[in-house]
């Protein structure tokens, strides 16, 4: 069956609540901690910050705390203006961006915890390698067999606009880890930002491989394991529609066949 | 998944090259339905609590026994088609997924082609 509870060793347990100090507003940050090292459970530290004393993103938040408070609090970030992906993880219970999610946008505490349904490697760090072979897998490069030209390969305006909403992906993995049928079936299913991915290249003029590329998905779990549950579009940080992009290539499926 | 390269995880079996034609029939069947059901459940209103010989008559008129047959045939393949969607969203073991697979087939092959059967034994007797 379909896993529907945690692992007895990976059920959460109350952590550490740091001193709260005396800040002018205080907020609560409830943040999932797990060590492979110590062979504990993962358990919920609470952490206070003065907001007023801080940033205005949870990014900043987060890196107060491992700045001023406890170093060992991992995370990946890189850019800190959404354009990365690296900071992708569960924020008041929506995957999202941790440099893009305002701290004032959550009501109450700040719950952060790590991408859902993936291996964790350490406290917010989920393990991506499969996420990064299935787009792997979809061959993200321009398909050609046409001589290559001297100069560039030719793309009027509207056959680039069709890219409009497709290139803007930055693989942050917030929609693949929001999707339910990736967590029962992610081992084969694609999930929503490998097919958006793929229909980038799916929807390029320029693109020679069609039809190989849309063999490739033909299949009931990489691609039919998708049944418009929308959470990808709606969790999205970059408001795409990772299901719509899905929707195009079963389109593309079905035309060829008519 | 041992030592598998993630490449090869991912790459698995290949492509089943199928997938298409049940997501298009699911489609389908489920329009057919949509189109069907409001006379199949008309016909099937009025002949409920009617004694048998007056509910029988109703089954007699071509239109409603067609209907009624293709509404049968129609739901039965919609649920094969969706409930095999179910078992293989959530059912991971493989023995156990085979044997409800085609336990599934088997059963709405039955039920439907008995229902189908008791229609034209209604339709066609005298």
């Amino acid at each position: 069956m379909a896993q529907f509870t945690l692992p007895k060793n990976s059920q959460i347990v109350q952590g550490k609540t740091w001193p709260k100090g005396s800040g002018e507003s205080m907020k609560a940050f409830k943040v999932y901690r797990w060590n492979p090292d110590t062979g504990e459970n993962p358990r919920i530290d609470t952490y206070y910050i003065d907001t007023k004393d801080c940033g205005p993103m949870v990014l900043d938040a987060i890196i107060k705390i491992k700045n001023e408070i406890d170093p060992t609090l991992t995370f990946r970030r890189s850019c800190r203006e959404g354009i990365c992906g690296s900071c992708a993880m569960n924020i008041d219970g929506t995957n999202t961006l941790a440099c893009t999610k305002g701290i004032a946008e959550v009501s109450g505490d700040v719950r952060i915890y790590p991408l859902p349904h993936m291996p964790v490697v350490k406290d917010l760090v989920p393990d991506l390698t499969h996420f990064y072979a299935q787009h792997a897998s979809i061959k993200p490069w321009l398909e050609t067999d046409s001589a290559t030209p001297t100069k560039e390969w030719k793309q009027s305006p509207e056959d680039r606009e069709q890219l409009d909403g497709l290139y803007e992906c930055i693989l942050c993995a917030c929609c693949s880890t929001s999707c339910p049928s990736y967590w029962w079936n992610g081992d084969r299913y694609l999930g929503p930002a490998a097919l958006l991915q793929a229909y980038r290249w799916l929807a390029d003029s320029r693109d020679e491989a069609r039809g190989e590329r849309l063999d490739d998905l033909e299949d009931p779990f990489r691609l039919y394991r998708c049944h418009t549950i929308m959470n990808c579009a709606k969790t999205c940080p970059k408001g795409l529609n990772p299901a719509k992009a899905i929707g195009s290539i079963k389109k593309m499926m079905v035309e060829r066949q008519m | 998944m041992g030592m598998k390269t993630s490449r090869a995880q991912v790459r698995g079996l290949g492509s089943a090259k199928s997938g298409t034609d049940h997501w298009w029939t699911q489609r389908i069947s489920a329009i057919s339905l949509a189109l069907l059901a409001p006379f199949f459940f008309v016909t099937f209103a009025i002949a409920i609590g009617k004694p048998w010989d007056e509910a029988v008559v109703l089954y007699k008129y071509p239109f409603n026994a067609i209907v009624a047959a293709l509404f049968i045939l129609a739901v039965f393949h919609h649920i094969n088609l969706g409930l095999q969607v179910v078992i293989e969203d959530y059912i991971h073991a493989p023995a156990l997924r085979t044997g409800m697979l085609i336990g599934l087939k088997l059963l709405c092959g039955l039920l439907g082609f008995a229902a189908a059967f008791s229609i034209a034994m209604i339709a066609f007797s005298v």
